[in-house]
């Protein structure tokens, strides 16, 4: 996940990877092989692509824009076509009602659907999304975000997404790269990043000072306190994958002192109680002073 | 010939006559039409193909010459700036012009009629191919297009409508254009105007006239019906449908 202010270089640095731009120097790899070592097409062929506003071809219909790789890998017509519904299938489109439209007869989530199917369909080892949902409405990016998570866990792509959305960082991510002014200014996972940010600019980015956020990143199991006693009938309960955000809801909601954590079976594993949400509410690297209003100094361009 | 209350309604004796002359003049050029139908329908087709052929040579030079300016934007005004500036050029002034090297007969004619049509040409291909959507054109390269099948697969089917419409005005603009060839005995239906100016045959303008319209508008709306099959004209129309 690159992440970063409008201008810090997170789209050049996806584009070097598909070889839009050339490096002026240094080496990249994708999969251990260097990536100049085949012609740029058919480095990109095997590098899925997709852009925010879809990027499909306006004037062909949705098979036709899903097979375009398999075309230009020249499989047969029929095992496109197998391919193409497979796809459509699998981002949730039915194929009889879809193959044989246009973009322009899409919604906006509809087409980055198809832009996704495109980019999946001859089966890269690596995924390149440069703010692929960005123009969605909020309801639809949650659930494009969610389906992109399945399809993920299924088939184990590489990923590399740009996006400047800490929300949507946060919640696809294993590992956040931040970036300002075209440098990598901090590399880890989520939980890091947000609560042990390097500097101010990370800290006002990640909206480190956020406690809620902060709440969001840690999971119930993570800081439970063991079982101690009988749990009551009217005590909320939670499953272990719940985050602290979740609890401290379900208390403020119940009025009840603890929440109970449940397995996949709803037996009670232990509980979590507003001292415990303190405790992992209050960040280990301390204070960073808040930036001035004005936001960041990152160059403002269309990179 | 004419009723009591349309000639009090015409006023002068003047535009009484001159009224009296149309309808004189439009019975005898459906006679002069029904007589002539053959020799008429051979010219039509003369016209035709004149203003085909200069079209069709036309876009020999215009679509390498408008590719190649649509990719280098210092071109756009010399070549755009050299067409207009041909295009100004008087017809007949042309035609004199290109005689002592051509001859009479129909050379000079196709010559002069491709060079007019270049500007419409060209400056429909160079909008056509820059008017295409910068994002559409990198996720072409973006997945593994090379630089050929961007531009067969993505860039011309695009641009393709904008091209049709200049062709069709191209086209339109030389039927008009080749009239005045027949003053080099090109033929076409030219050649009834000038004999019928020549030998004060009203009918015979008017039949040439009417012919080179009907012509014209046929041609555009035959060239329209192509412009509709085109990919894009296609997604444009089921997307109304929804």
């Amino acid at each position: 996940m690159l992440l970063g202010p409008s201008g810090c270089g997170k789209t050049t640095l996806l584009k070097l990877v598909n070889r839009l731009y050339e490096p002026t120097r240094g080496r990249i790899t994708v999969d251990g092989t260097d990536i100049h070592a085949l012609p740029a097409p058919a480095l990109r062929r095997r590098i899925g692509y997709v852009i925010q506003q879809s990027g499909l071809f306006p004037h062909m219909r949705i098979s036709e824009n899903i097979g375009i790789v398999p075309t230009l890998l020249k499989w047969d017509k029929a095992r496109i076509a197998t391919r193409v519904d497979e796809l459509l299938d699998l981002v949730g489109l039915p194929p009889a009602d879809y193959r044989r439209r246009y973009p322009a007869q899409l919604s906006g989530g509809e087409q980055q659907r198809v832009g996704l199917a495109r980019a999946l369909a001859a089966d890269p080892s690596t995924l390149l999304m440069d703010e692929p949902f960005g123009a969605v409405d909020a309801i639809t990016r949650t659930r494009l975000q969610d389906e992109l998570r399945q399809i993920h866990t299924r088939f184990r792509q590489t990923v590399l997404f740009v996006t400047h959305d800490i929300e949507e960082a946060v919640r696809l991510a294993d590992e956040i790269v931040v970036m300002r002014e075209g440098r990598v200014v901090q590399f880890a996972t989520p939980m890091r990043i947000v609560m042990e940010p390097v500097d101010s600019f990370v800290a006002n980015l990640v909206g480190a000072n956020d406690v809620l956020r902060r709440l969001s990143l840690v999971s119930v199991s993570e800081v439970l306190t063991p079982l101690a006693g009988p749990v009551g009938p009217v005590e909320p309960r939670l499953q272990r994958a719940a985050r602290l955000r979740d609890a401290l809801g379900a208390l403020l909601e119940s009025g009840a002192d603890r929440v109970v954590v449940i397995d996949d079976d709803a037996r009670p594993l232990g509980t979590v109680d507003l001292g415990v949400i303190q405790r992992a509410g209050t960040r280990s690297g301390a204070g960073w002073p808040a930036e001035p209003a004005v936001g960041f100094s990152g160059q403002q361009g269309s990179v | 010939m004419l009723g009591g209350r349309q000639s009090r309604r015409l006023g002068s004796p003047a535009s009484r006559a001159a009224f009296e002359f149309g309808i004189g003049v439009s019975c005898l050029t459906l006679d002069y039409l029904s007589e002539h139908w053959p020799q008429v329908l051979q010219l039509t087709l003369d016209h035709l193909e004149l203003a085909s052929i200069a079209v069709g040579l036309a876009l020999l030079t215009a679509v390498p010459l408008g590719i190649l300016t649509s990719r280098f934007r210092t071109l756009t005004l010399p070549v755009l700036g050299l067409l207009g500036a041909l295009y100004t050029v008087p017809s007949l002034a042309f035609l004199a012009f290109l005689i002592p090297s051509q001859g009479l007969g129909r050379r000079p004619a196709i010559v002069m009629l491709a060079t007019y049509a270049q500007i419409f040409l060209v400056r429909n291909i160079v909008a056509g191919l820059r008017g295409v959507d910068a994002p559409t054109l990198e996720a072409a390269r973006g997945v593994g297009m090379t630089d050929w099948q961007v531009f067969y697969q993505v860039r011309w089917p695009l641009a393709l409508p904008v091209v049709l419409a200049g062709i069709r005005t191209a086209f339109v603009t030389t039927l008009s254009l080749a009239t005045v060839s027949a003053w080099i005995n090109a033929g076409g239906l030219g050649s009834l105007l000038f004999t019928g100016i020549s030998r004060d045959n009203p009918p015979q303008i008017l039949a040439g006239a009417i012919a080179i319209v009907a012509l014209t508008l046929l041609a555009a709306t035959a060239l329209r019906l192509v412009e509709r099959e085109t990919a894009v004209a296609r997604a444009a129309r089921a997307a109304r449908r929804g």
